[in-house]
């Protein structure tokens, strides 16, 4: 029983994780890096490691997400702010 | 053949045989050791007694906190550390200015969601640090699950709802405050001639909330140390994608 739970828990990280590097745009990656870090939580569940799978689940599924949508974010904005008129300060002299 | 070619099939040679050696030594060192899922484990057996000598009733605490405490401390000052290079990098530039974040719609379902879970999560958050020399859980995932549980604000209304609920110069203190009253706590230890970061307090009652001595002391220190560092690491990040904007004049 615990022996097919590790089996699912093992592939259903090896998924993810391949999911993870095969997906080339960032934000869709943040997303499939959260779910491995949920499949990762799960594993060590099942390995009876409950407080190595609650730092996972906090970080690896929610801060981590979190810091790459957040520079993706920057980055667009950045590239994209020039037709952008969210500027309202008086000082851009152009 | 041409040097470069040369250069690049030595440097595949030389690759290869480093791995090979690798590989052999990793071998050779995992040969000893128990098998997977199996009966023996020489040293969890000699944790948890060790651990229960202690009267820690979780022994992954008195692994981190008591057994390991130095190189956890060595952990957190990486955490600490790491916080305070991001916020010198994120650090508002000469030629940036912030904007006033603007409101935002919020669907009525995310609202709802966000005001049912953020006390709920906080709870949690709480719970894991106080109980951390108990059950699964401790300082740090008590804290991480404690930030979680504020910017759980940001989801559910804007960003200036989460910067009033967020007192970020209290937690940029806070912060190396606790990080640095670890390594102050090491003290107490070698002040009773037993040595840095030994578990010299009382350690009470098993499995009660003041039990395992200065495991339940640190835990909470790690906890406050962590929830506050990840404020602090994603006020910057928050900062920079939502209020830090540059200046256009010299474009």
């Amino acid at each position: 029983m615990t022996d097919t739970l590790i089996v699912i828990a093992l592939l259903l990280t090896a998924t993810a994780a391949t999911a993870a590097a095969l997906t080339r745009d960032p934000v869709r990656q943040a997303v499939v890096l959260a779910l491995l870090g949920l499949s990762l939580a799960v594993l060590f569940t099942v390995l009876q490691a409950p407080d190595v799978a609650l730092s996972q689940l906090g970080v690896g599924s929610a801060i981590t997400p979190l810091l790459i949508l957040l520079t993706v974010r920057k980055v667009n904005r950045r590239e994209t702010q020039p037709q952008e008129g969210d500027d309202d300060r008086p000082d851009r002299a152009e | 053949m041409s040097r470069t070619t040369r250069l690049r099939l030595f440097l595949t040679a030389a690759a290869v045989l480093a791995a090979a050696v690798l590989a052999a030594a990793l071998i050779v060192a995992a040969e000893q050791l128990p098998g997977f899922g199996g009966a023996r484990h020489p040293y969890g057996e000699r944790a948890v007694a060790a651990g229960l000598a202690r009267q820690s009733a979780n022994i992954v605490s008195a692994v981190n906190f008591d057994q390991r405490g130095f190189d956890t401390l060595g952990e957190e000052s990486i955490l600490f550390g790491s916080v305070l290079g991001a916020g010198m990098l994120l650090r508002l530039a000469r030629d940036e200015h912030k904007r006033r974040p603007a409101a935002e719609p919020v669907l009525p379902t995310t609202r709802l969601f966000g005001a049912t879970l953020l006390p709920l999560t906080l709870l949690t958050g709480g719970y894991l640090v106080a109980h951390g020399q108990l059950s699964p859980g401790g300082g740090f995932q008590g804290g991480v699950v404690l930030t979680t549980a504020l910017h759980l604000a940001y989801v559910a209304a804007d960003y200036r709802v989460l910067k009033r609920i967020r007192p970020l110069a209290v937690l940029d203190v806070t912060d190396a405050i606790a990080a640095g009253s670890y390594a102050a706590l090491g003290l107490i230890g070698l002040a009773q001639g037993a040595g840095y970061l030994a578990n010299t307090l009382p350690l009470g009652t098993f499995n009660a909330l003041s039990s395992s001595g200065l495991v339940a002391v640190i835990n909470a220190a790690v906890g406050v140390e962590v929830g506050s560092a990840v404020v602090v690491l994603l006020a910057h990040f928050l900062d920079q994608a939502v209020e830090v904007t540059p200046r256009r004049r010299n474009r």
